[in-house]
């Protein structure tokens, strides 16, 4: 039977399929639904972690006692996860250990644009890149069939319009794999240096036999066409080319991307009169070609920034440009937005009012840098609010500058990597203030479970981790916990954080408004134009449901609003009342 | 390849074109065609421009297009339609829903709904204009918008030859069906 399946569905249809028992994973777009789909499956273990480093360990120790696992995690998590999956290149495995990175080029939802098959490069880990939802499928099986016959981890690197294109795929059974016996093997899983020198030289002599199975994978495949253009592709790159050249050009499609087939590489490309490399984001395989000394076209026709498409593609080896249609009208722009209701929307108001640094973080709450709120003056990654604030509030102190530094995080984002910087914070006797955006949910990606929602990613109830009590526990002693919706408990604990050079925390907490299984405000708000000022106080929210209308009258569409009441709240004039 | 042909659903995050690319799909692979899809997910749903693509035919590489390669596009919002355009072929058609959603700028006042859209567009595309709200609304219900939209684009691409009825009738709560069919067979209607 074959199903229409995205490339994440599809991954998570093969970890099935080919046995994977163990998988752990931290949200990331677009990897989330490997995991989401993998969950549903009664045979397989599936957990959110709090991190994509806790992730790729909890299923590195599942492969060491012989369950085959996975890891799943979008490109930057590879980041946060790279420590421990470096050691794993030295250790091997036991049952088979399958790793999938996301990349998201055109940073559709990110905030870099990194290529991670160098990663694999650099980690000495074997690498596959599927191009589409059959092979998703297909790959993970290749994958663990390498990770048990190389004791090795594999990494299967998907892009967004792999994860989140749908193609068809033929479904298959689940083949059920007993777990390998695992016994104590100190010299293979405790890299003391003494053990991890042998375990280099090891890593050495296996990547040189992947690379002979490189070259005879059915992975790589050579695609005759026309022998005039030779083009050497892989990933989603393969189906761009294929769109944009058909037959009139040869293909060297790669499977498998890390060890690179050197040998068949230059096969091919002796067949050919002309060599194009065809790879979105850096020279990847451009780079080795001409390491092997072999001419070829590459990032001089093909961009390396952004993503690609068949057009950009066709213009890069044909130099044809597509008739369109011209219009003299132009569109506005239309940027994402805090939804109606957004409990982060009030404190960012809030925030805005201040002579404050704001460190911000990586969530929907990114988005309270935009106008009008602005309030925001940096975001790196996950975590980094509350570290980066806190050496904003050190190098303000050395100087001797009186300026107030707050830090936002959401609480997904804190249990990933914003409590070890909190503990920074009161350990080394700083003075910023940390706002903790608890909405009870990993909302951006799209509502996942985390520690402190009360379940796990299986949908089982589970303990709730208590914020105030952690944040007591990692040395802080001034706590003020706040409802998000409520303006003057916003206000007030800001003020209060104001006047405050010791480190603070504040809570604040109301569930995100798409959030169907907590209690939601109810009533609208209603417009009253008679009372109504049109001084556009209400309009500073940024709230998608408050606008001027063709008149000029400031309006709430009372369909889309939940009734947060915060145009309410800011109003001067008492003109916006609550409908039930 | 050149039998293959490609739909974009254009609209603002939230509006809901997934359920309008779920059916169309399901239709195309039951008739025996290759089908790739594709949505982008994540920050731009938060009521960011977004959409959809939709590619058949015998054998589908790619799954998103470039500038002018779609044979067709349904915008489920004016502005939508205009910021799209450019992927349209241009013997290409598009079905626009006659609705206006402002974007932030221009509900802050420091940017002006671009007026004049559908006549513009009408001068230059094969369009097919109607206010699906006030379809759906005189069918009974504002959430078989979609439905119309999909009836619509249907007749635009040639395809109401495959049984829609059935496979709407198998993706819609069995309460909402007979609303569903009146909302496709209307927007078939409108594009004839």
């Amino acid at each position: 039977m074959k199903e229409l399946l995205t490339g994440n569905e599809a991954v998570a249809r093969g970890a099935y399929e080919y046995g994977i028992s163990v998988a752990a994973a931290y949200p990331g777009t677009p990897s989330t639904e490997i995991l989401e789909n993998m969950a549903l499956r009664p045979e397989i273990y599936a957990e959110w972690a709090p991190n994509e480093k806790v992730a790729l360990e909890v299923a590195l120790g599942a492969a060491f006692a012989g369950a085959r696992s996975l890891a799943a995690m979008k490109h930057v998590g590879m980041n946060v996860a790279a420590d421990p999956m470096f050691t794993s290149a030295y250790t091997g495995i036991n049952g088979a250990f399958v790793i999938v990175t996301a990349d998201d080029p055109g940073m559709h939802s990110s905030q870099d644009e990194q290529d991670n098959r160098y990663y694999a490069k650099f980690a000495k880990i074997p690498m596959l890149e599927p191009s589409d939802s059959r092979e998703c499928k297909e790959f993970v099986g290749e994958a663990v069939s390498i990770s048990e016959r190389f004791d090795t981890p594999v990494i299967l690197r998907l892009t967004t319009r792999i994860s989140h294109s749908k193609s068809l795929v033929e479904l298959g059974q689940r083949e059920e794999v007993p777990i390998k016996p695992y016994r104590r093997n100190a010299p293979k899983y405790v890299t003391t240096p003494g053990n991890a020198k042998v375990l280099r030289v090891k890593l050495e002599d296996r990547l040189k036999r992947l690379k002979d199975y490189s070259e005879n994978s059915p992975l790589n495949k050579i695609e005759w066409g026309d022998k005039k253009t030779g083009i050497i592709t892989s990933g989603i790159a393969y189906q761009y080319a294929r769109e944009a050249m058909g037959d009139n050009a040869s293909y060297l499609k790669l499977g498998m991307t890390y060890p690179l087939p050197d040998d068949l590489v230059r096969e091919f490309a002796s067949q050919v009169d002309e060599v194009y490399v065809v790879e979105e984001l850096e020279p990847y395989i451009e780079e080795r070609l001409r390491m092997l000394g072999i001419k070829c076209h590459g990032k001089d026709l093909i961009p390396a920034v952004g993503e690609l498409n068949p057009e950009i593609v066709a213009k890069g080896l044909l130099g044809r440009e597509p008739e369109t249609i011209k219009l003299e009208t132009k569109p506005v722009a239309r940027p994402p937005l805090l939804c109606p209701g957004c409990p982060h929307r009030g404190v960012f108001y809030a925030l805005s009012a201040k002579d404050a640094v704001i460190t911000g973080d990586i969530g929907c709450y990114t988005l309270g840098s935009q106008q009008p709120l602005s309030a925001m003056d940096t975001t790196i990654c996950m975590g980094a609010s509350v570290s980066n604030g806190h050496g904003f509030q050190k190098a303000f102190e050395t100087h001797g500058i009186d300026k107030k530094v707050f830090s936002v995080i959401g609480d997904s984002t804190f249990f990933h990597s914003g409590m070890t910087g909190l503990l920074d914070i009161a350990y080394n006797k700083g003075g910023s203030t940390l706002i903790i955006l608890d909405n009870r949910i990993t909302a951006m990606t799209g509502q996942q479970e985390n520690p402190g929602t009360g379940y796990t990613l299986k949908r089982e109830p589970t303990f709730r981790a208590d914020l105030a009590k952690i944040c007591a526990a990692l040395g802080i002693e001034k706590i003020r916990e706040v409802n998000s919706l409520n303006l003057e408990q916003v206000e007030a604990a800001i003020d209060e954080a104001m006047d405050t050079k010791e480190p603070m925390v504040i809570i604040a907490k109301a569930p995100c408004a798409l959030l169907k299984r907590e209690k939601q405000p109810e009533g609208r708000s209603r417009i009253d134009t008679d009372t109504c000022m049109q001084c556009g106080m209400c309009l500073q929210l940024g709230c998608p449901v408050i606008y001027r209308d063709e008149d000029d009258n400031i309006t709430i569409d009372e369909n889309q609003c939940n009734g947060c009441t915060l145009c309410k709240q800011v109003c001067q004039f008492g003109a916006i009342e609550t409908i039930m | 390849m050149s039998d293959t042909k490609s739909i974009l659903l254009v609209g603002v995050g939230g509006q809901g074109t997934i359920l309008a690319s779920r059916i169309l799909t399901k239709g195309l692979i039951g008739a025996g065609y290759d089908v790739k899809m594709s949505e982008i997910h994540g920050m731009s749903q938060r009521g960011g421009s977004v959409s959809t693509q939709v590619r058949f035919g015998e054998k589908v590489y790619s799954p998103i297009i470039g500038r002018g390669s779609a044979d067709a596009i349904v915008a489920f919002e004016q502005m939508e339609a205009l910021r799209y355009t450019d992927f349209l072929k241009p013997d290409g058609m598009m079905v626009i829903n006659d609705y206006r959603q402002p974007s932030l700028a221009i509900m802050m006042g420091d940017a002006e709904y671009p007026p004049g859209i559908i006549e513009e567009l009408s001068s230059k595309v094969r369009t097919v204009v109607f206010d699906a709200a006030d379809v759906a609304d005189s069918l009974g219900s504002l959430k078989v918008q979609n439905i119309v939209l999909l009836g619509a684009l249907i007749r635009v691409i040639g395809l109401d030859n495959l049984d829609w009825e059935s496979i709407i009738s198998g993706e819609v709560p069995s309460k909402f069906k007979d609303m569903n069919l009146k909302a496709y067979n209307r927007g078939l209607e409108l594009a004839s």
